[in-house]
């Protein structure tokens, strides 16, 4: 019997405020606990939210972004539950009328580009931590209570997990452009949740699905849906049956684990949050947001391409991540040539970020020092060789790149008056290498060029000096 | 001071000419409270501290322009207080103090009032009787065998008792007015979102109004000059100009168009009752004023839908109270679900519980629709009802309640019997609108309220008709004899 794949992602972004949803306290990430917090995050009695208008537009921004639909009147809505990380006992979230509803993401699939529609978007204050320490006390850390997020929740369109992984992929992408988030995994700021269900071909109705949650990367995301695919079509081989449960994935073991059975929907007693008025969205804010979202991911390459004669492949990786797409156009504007800034970065920056595992935050070049070591090779300042020493010491240090020449005495010499002495001194002392050339042994250009090298500790400019060994032995 | 005899422009002209010292009127309320509440039992806690504020005003000397500057104030126990005890008449806040003062605390205090107590309630305001306070009962004013009412009893008895000239409560469903007509006083429920909520424990968000209770008309314009006007921190506070509430006192009322709904005379209300206002009428009549009957179909409907309403948002809003961040956490709890589940079984009161029982219900999967959704759309008729009339007329009259004070005791355990007690209340607060509950004289020697309804934001005109009618009778002048 053949089966065919169903997958839902409800993707949970934080955006990137200053302050929170609901309250005015400050929103930062890896601060000590509870420093961040204020009565609203408390849940204090005699409290009360108010809208952080800045928050929303962000989520406005994202839905833009997604082509998504704007819910022009909507409303909050409390969503009740009690846990330690929730003080109010209550989410405040929107249910009835999310933001924005029916966007979509086109990923390449096997069989060409590939539309994923999103069902909805909405906005929502994130929970605090809980944290169980061995003690035998839970600690609870209410800094990202309040917290700014949006979930956005997948149509049943993604089939495989190569899909679920490429829309991931590109929904991290097109968000992180508009500025709205940092989507970082490893920082909680982008979460993913799953659930994947099978039916047999031609059947109607989906299959029961299974929820997998502790997804911490993409990958993990991908190797647990295709792990969960393969269990649930063996158990249906099998003559079992799939039933609503919460899985965990098991990074060591490579497996989805029973985390618990679902019995029946949770009940959230979701009702119109009343400290809150009704959001209208109007023309204005739309065209507002509108005005101030960044280009898009594929609009930046279409520029670099059509701009600056970027090849379309080299585009694609420069605009993998805002960050470096934004450490190129600064380079280029420090007033490097696009080409060599794109060759530098995929070249020798890119390798030396892996051969290390950092990211080009965690370095200490700028886009400032990088453009001015291109341009120095550009005028013929230092050498293509020498500037590989030059990137080793901007990279790992905040030097100045041309004060750094400079300073070590890598200026390359260019000025004829002074390479021509030496090099009509070498060649007064090698007449046989000047009766090769003449007799066509080409290798005699190469051992001069070694000679005069030798003689000015490699600073001279190669072009120079083939420009002028090249009149002289002729002259000969 | 005797605060029968003197109103809060009296206090204040002797402040302002030096005949009193803010420190001896203050040490004076205190000494007054701590006499008087030992039977009347209107006060949770009592800021001795007072003084030291006072004291510092002595100092500073009292501006002219500062009316409520160095007046005593007492607080509806369910308004925070920075540093002062705020408990809601609840077991669950028996100790909880406040780290920031209600917006409306901070506008007395920078206005130079001074707090001298907090006071009682029924738990976290839900009741009409005070008689659900885990702490104590308080006593009637004019009959200490019988209830203030609620849930603002402390703040109505302590005002009506002559403990302290002015007090602030909330008004969820009639909390201020329903206690005021009990005790002969004046109660004021402003308009939803004219007053500021933050710093109010919430009962229910979309109801809750914080207003005063007053011995006169014009002292309760004077204080809500003060407390009223929008607020960054509560969204739900109106952005409407805040105009000055004393400016039509002593206007006449010589052709205002006032209604008087049928359905407000009708079954369940004591006929006694019924003469007062139908007095009331022919007073108004007289000061020049249109009385017509009037229907607003849906009143009715307005005590099921409130019930709903109100327990629906108060079983979220009491949520908070898990015994994990503040207030009270039983003892010997053995895991997560036992700190739940037994704070809150031995924090909260019968009422409470009962109340967070009803809403948890019509909020379920599979009876919102039914309950709570319902009830939202009969609230959108009842607010239609009083919208229809107000096309056509200027104020809404009619009791308050339909009986004057009832017996401490004999309601306890008939909770229907007592939420039918605030039909006649509870409409406004559906509908959002202001509402003054004015003395309107005796039956059997207990006072009864007039209660003039206006449409939004008209407080003015409420004050205007309220002002007129409190000078056609001498009712302020008579005062409880079992108090002192």
């Amino acid at each position: 019997m053949n089966f065919e794949t169903t997958i839902g992602l409800e993707v949970h972004v934080e955006l990137k405020t200053h302050s929170k949803m609901f309250s005015p306290a400050p929103v930062s990430y890896g601060a000590e606990p509870n420093t961040q917090t204020n009565v609203i995050d408390w849940g204090f009695p005699g409290v009360l939210p108010s809208i952080n208008k800045g928050a929303y537009s962000y989520g406005l921004m994202v839905a833009l972004a997604l082509h998504a639909d704007i819910t022009r009147q909507t409303h909050f809505d409390r969503k009740n539950y009690f846990y330690p990380d929730n003080p109010k006992a209550y989410q405040i979230t929107q249910n009835e009328q999310p933001l924005a509803t029916n966007g979509w993401i086109e990923v390449e699939t096997d069989n060409g580009k590939k539309r994923i529609g999103i069902a909805e978007l909405h906005i929502e204050e994130d929970a605090g931590k809980n944290q169980h320490d061995p003690d035998g006390y839970s600690y609870v850390d209410l800094n990202r209570q309040g917290t700014p997020l949006i979930e956005i929740v997948s149509k049943p369109d993604i089939e495989t997990p190569e899909e679920a992984y490429q829309y991931l992929e590109q929904l991290r992408q097109i968000v992180q452009f508009t500025g709205a988030s940092d989507v970082k995994m490893e920082e909680g700021s982008m979460r993913v949740d799953t659930n994947l269900s099978v039916r047999p071909y031609g059947q109607a109705d989906f299959g029961t699905k299974t929820e997998i949650k502790n997804l911490n990367s993409f990958n993990h995301v991908r190797d647990g849906l295709a792990y969960e695919q393969k269990r649930q079509i063996q158990t249906l081989m099998a003559g079992g049956i799939i039933q609503q449960e919460t899985r965990r994935w098991d990074v060591d073991k490579k497996e989805t684990i029973l985390m618990r059975v679902k019995e029946g929907a949770d009940d959230y007693r979701y009702f119109p949050e009343p400290d809150l008025p009704p959001v209208t969205v109007d023309d204005a804010w739309i065209q507002e947001v509108q005005a101030a979202l960044p280009e898009n991911p594929a609009q930046r390459r279409a520029r670099y391409v059509n701009e600056w004669g970027i090849p379309a492949y080299d585009a694609g990786v420069l605009t993998l991540t805002l960050e470096m797409a934004n450490f190129f156009e600064e380079t280029v504007a420090g007033g490097a040539d696009p080409k060599l800034a794109s060759n530098w970065l995929m070249g020798e920056v890119s390798g030396y970020l892996n051969a290390e595992h950092l990211e080009l935050k965690d370095t200490k070049l700028t886009p400032a020092h990088l453009s001015k070591m291109i341009q120095l090779i550009e005028d013929g300042t230092i050498s293509s060789k020498i500037a590989k020493k030059v990137f080793q010491q901007i990279i790992a240090n905040d030097t100045d790149p041309e004060e750094w020449v400079r300073a070590k005495g890598m200026v390359q010499e260019s000025d004829p008056a002074v390479l021509t002495p030496i090099i009509t001194a070498i060649l007064d002392a090698n007449q046989q290498s000047i009766d090769d050339f003449h007799n066509g042994k080409d290798r005699a250009v190469g051992f001069l060029v070694g000679q005069i090298m030798k003689q000015t500790h490699g600073q001279a400019n190669p072009k120079v000096v083939n420009q002028i060994l090249m009149s002289e032995i002729k002259k000969r | 001071m005797d605060f029968f005899k003197h109103d809060l422009a009296a206090i204040h002209t002797q402040l302002v000419n030096g005949d009193l010292r803010t420190s001896d009127l203050v040490r004076d309320t205190l000494a007054g409270i701590h006499a008087t509440d030992a039977d009347l039992a209107a006060f949770i806690s009592v800021n001795d501290d007072a003084v030291a504020a006072a004291e510092a005003q002595d100092a500073a000397g009292i501006k002219a322009d500062a009316p409520l500057a160095g007046i005593p104030i007492g607080i509806k126990d369910n308004i925070v207080t920075k540093g002062l005890t705020t408990t809601a008449a609840s077991k669950m806040l028996a100790n909880f103090t406040p780290i920031f003062d209600a917006t409306v605390v901070e506008k007395l205090h920078a206005a130079g009032a001074i707090t001298v107590g907090k006071l009682n309630m029924d738990e976290f305001a839900m009741g009409s009787s005070t008689e659900n306070s885990a702490f104590h009962p308080t006593k009637n004013a004019w009959d200490h065998s019988r209830v203030p009412g609620g849930s603002s009893g402390g703040s109505a008895a302590a005002v009506a008792a002559g403990e302290i000239p002015v007090a602030l409560g909330s008004d969820t469903g009639g909390s201020i007015r329903q206690p005021a007509a009990f005790n002969g006083i004046v109660g004021m429920k402003p308009t939803y979102g004219r007053v500021s909520r933050w710093g109010l424990i919430a009962f229910a968000s979309s109801l809750d109004v914080i207003g005063t209770l007053t011995r006169t008309v014009r002292d309760s314009a004077t204080v809500l000059n003060v407390i009223a006007g929008h607020d960054d921190r509560d969204a739900t506070s109106a952005t409407e100009p805040v105009p000055d509430f004393t400016a039509k006192i002593g206007d006449s009322i010589k052709g205002m168009r006032i209604a008087l709904p049928e359905e407000y005379l009708g079954e369940g209300v004591d006929p006694k009752v019924t003469e007062r206002i139908q007095a009331a009428a022919t007073q108004l009549r007289a000061l020049g004023a249109t009385v017509e009957t009037v229907s607003l179909p849906h009143t009715k409907y307005a005590v099921p839908s409130y019930y709903i309403i109100a327990s629906s948002e108060a079983s979220s809003n009491l949520q908070r109270f898990d015994g994990i961040r503040y207030g009270f956490r039983a003892k010997d709890v053995k895991n997560l679900d036992d700190v739940y589940v037994r704070s809150r079984s031995e924090g909260f009161g019968p009422e409470v519980k009962r109340r967070i029982m009803l809403g948890t219900f019509s909020l379920s999967a599979g009876f919102y629709d039914a309950y709570f959704k319902k009830a939202a759309q009969v609230r959108t008729l009842i607010a239609q009802d009083f919208a229809k009339v107000f096309a056509d007329y200027d104020l809404v009259m009619g009791p308050t309640t339909p009986t004057p004070a009832f017996k401490l005791g004999e309601r306890v355990s008939d909770p229907v019997t007592m939420y039918m007690n605030d039909i006649l209340t509870i409409a406004v607060n559906l509908a959002g609108l202001p509402a003054i509950s004015v003395p309107a004289g005796f039956v059997d020697g207990l006072p009864v309220g007039l209660q003039l309804i206006g449409p939004q934001f008209a407080e003015p005109t409420i004050y205007q008709a309220a002002a007129a009618f409190e000078a056609a009778n001498d009712y302020v002048a008579q005062i409880p004899g079992g108090a002192r």
